[in-house]
């Protein structure tokens, strides 16, 4: 008997998570993609045509990292925090309270499948740019290296906003009130260098900034903050968040009252 | 012989300073039936959780097959099947596929094969590709039971697995735990029904206020705290007890076709030999002679009345 990490357990929450994204695969993959067509039809055309460029690059394809990261974000949050909320508003959570799998093998079950489905949706969207925009990427190795490690990050804070939540209401709470005024105001559709140099000196306190400035980098070789900060700021908040759901596992907060 | 769980000095208070478990010792054999018995909020769901990992105990041990549930969990849960109390499913998933899923947490591969035979077992093969939300609250209660058998456990816990069901329903879950006894299952159900102990269990334990009151072989117990009733039928109607027998504990049933008389199978002297012979010297002719057994829910009575009696004395 293998008494390591349970690899079947991962792989029955991985894929029963994974196979509700394919229930639905329709709006799971048409929204986004749709409202994505949308913001090209809205920031590159109508808006870009006015902008022309940023820093050489086509505003049309200087919006894709920033859009890209505007569905990875909101999809990792929702999917994790849904994933992990639903079994405690159905009562089945007791299922992964009583089976032989520990704090690793939830997250990684749990949080792995919000994150693919996330890059998922998220390739679907460059995808569909490539129809709108001129696009080329100069670091593709890189550009999937910081969607992974955004997907991952961002679906272990949904993962501990499930755990949090009470409530329906409180799980919509903070993905509409925390993460998408950050994604908005880190440089989502401008650069932070645009911006006034006190303003500039805000935005720089906003987490998802270093995200997206990575991200664009990859794509481009331009940054707002040198790459290895936008590295080291994704690490430590996977750092962070893996520290909060071992607490949480540990002591039971919210999960065993 | 040591057991396939065994409980030792279980102790719970919670952090409100409510002591749900103080002390519970208690071995459970491998393949035996035992029914843990006691009014709401008496312990019994508490002992069953701490066993299966969903609340931690303040003090004691528990051993599930030789793996201690603290340190060695993994291994001791493997062992485990739980049927928790409220139906809880996810009610757009598969029959089959919400069986699998349970599967694979306690970490076993597929087998299709096993997998078909629970359900058949548990008349749900016809359901297999059923959405939980369209069962009905037996199917639904045997999904749970699916579940709970789908790693083949050792040991199931039935929490009150008939809370709230009819009698048929009731029947029918009866006659699944008897499939499983003879499967080689050890069965730890909790009920406050007591003619389900009565019916399924091998032994039965008492919980009350946190305290396990007593295990025993479920005849032993019946006959030790068991009160019998002989029902004796008369040729002819009496219009009321002769005053000789006034002292005897008798009364008149059935319009005084029928004479009613309680005795305690623990006496020395039931005292049946002695009124037989009494009717017949007053010229009483019998017609039949009946007994019927109290059942356990008249016994838990006595047994809750006497210890509380003896925390207040």
């Amino acid at each position: 008997m293998n008494m390591g990490v349970n690899w079947p357990g991962i792989w029955a929450i991985f894929h029963h998570e994974m196979m509700r994204f394919f229930r639905t695969i329709m709006q799971s993959l048409l929204s986004p993609v749709l409202s994505t067509m949308l913001y090209f039809v809205v920031f590159g055309a109508a808006i870009g045509g006015r902008i022309q460029s940023v820093e050489g690059v086509a505003y049309g394809a200087f919006i894709v990292p920033g859009l890209m990261m505007l569905t990875v974000l909101q999809q990792a949050v929702s999917n994790a925090s849904f994933g992990i909320y639903f079994p405690k508003f159905s009562g089945t959570i007791y299922e992964y309270l009583v089976s032989p799998v520990g704090w690793i093998e939830v997250t990684l079950g749990f949080v792995g499948a919000a994150a693919a489905k996330a890059m998922l949706i998220a390739m679907m969207i460059l995808l569909t740019s490539f129809f709108f925009v001129d696009l080329h990427i100069l670091h593709p190795f890189w550009m999937l290296g910081f969607l992974f490690l955004t997907s991952v990050g961002f679906s272990l804070l949904g993962f501990i906003i499930g755990l949090w939540a009470k409530s329906f209401e409180q799980l919509q709470l903070v993905p509409m009130m925390v993460i998408m005024p950050l994604v908005f105001l880190g440089g989502a559709f401008y650069s932070a260098n645009m911006l006034p140099p006190f303003w500039e000196a805000v935005a720089k306190l906003n987490p998802v900034l270093y995200l997206i400035s990575g991200f664009r980098w990859a794509f481009f070789g331009m940054a707002d903050v040198p790459v290895g900060v936008s590295l080291l700021a994704v690490g430590v908040m996977i750092a962070i968040c893996l520290g909060i759901i071992r607490w949480i596992f540990a002591t039971g907060w919210r999960l065993r009252e | 012989m040591t057991g396939i769980i065994e409980i030792d000095h279980l102790s719970k208070q919670y952090g409100s300073g409510t002591k749900a478990l103080s002390d519970v010792s208690l071995t459970i054999n491998e393949g035996e039936i035992i029914a843990l018995l006691g009014p709401n909020g008496a312990g019994k769901t508490t002992l069953i959780s701490i066993i299966c990992g969903l609340v931690v105990p303040t003090g004691g041990t528990v051993r599930v097959g030789g793996h201690d549930i603290r340190t060695d969990w993994r291994a001791a849960r493997r062992m485990i099947g739980l049927v928790p109390q409220e139906i809880a499913l996810e009610p757009f998933e598969k029959v089959i596929n919400s069986v699998r899923f349970t599967r694979g947490l306690y970490g076993e591969g597929p087998d299709d094969a096993y997998i078909e035979q629970v359900l058949r077992s548990l008349a749900l093969w016809d359901k297999r590709d059923a959405a939980t939300k369209e069962l009905s609250g037996g199917m639904k209660r045997r999904v749970l039971i699916a579940k709970a058998l789908a790693h083949r456990p050792k040991v199931l816990f039935l929490d009150e697995p008939t809370a709230g069901v009819d009698v048929a329903l009731r029947r029918e879950m009866w006659q699944v735990v008897e499939q499983l006894r003879r499967d080689g299952v050890t069965i730890i159900l909790t009920t406050h029904y007591l003619e389900e102990a009565e019916e399924m269990a091998d032994r039965v334990g008492v919980i009350n206020h946190g305290q396990l009151l007593l295990v025993k072989p479920t005849a032993e117990l019946m006959d030790e705290f068991g009160k019998k009733t002989l029902t004796i039928e008369l040729d002819e109607p009496l219009p009321e007890i002769p005053a000789a027998l006034a002292d005897r504990d008798l009364s008149l049933t059935e319009g005084g076709k029928a004479l009613r008389y309680d005795y305690d199978t623990r006496a020395e002297r039931t005292g049946i030999a002695r009124l037989l012979g009494d009717l017949a010297a007053h010229g009483i002719t019998v017609r039949d002679v009946s007994t019927r057994q109290s059942n356990l829910e008249e016994v838990f009575m006595t047994l809750v009345t006497e210890t509380q009696d003896e925390v207040t004395a």
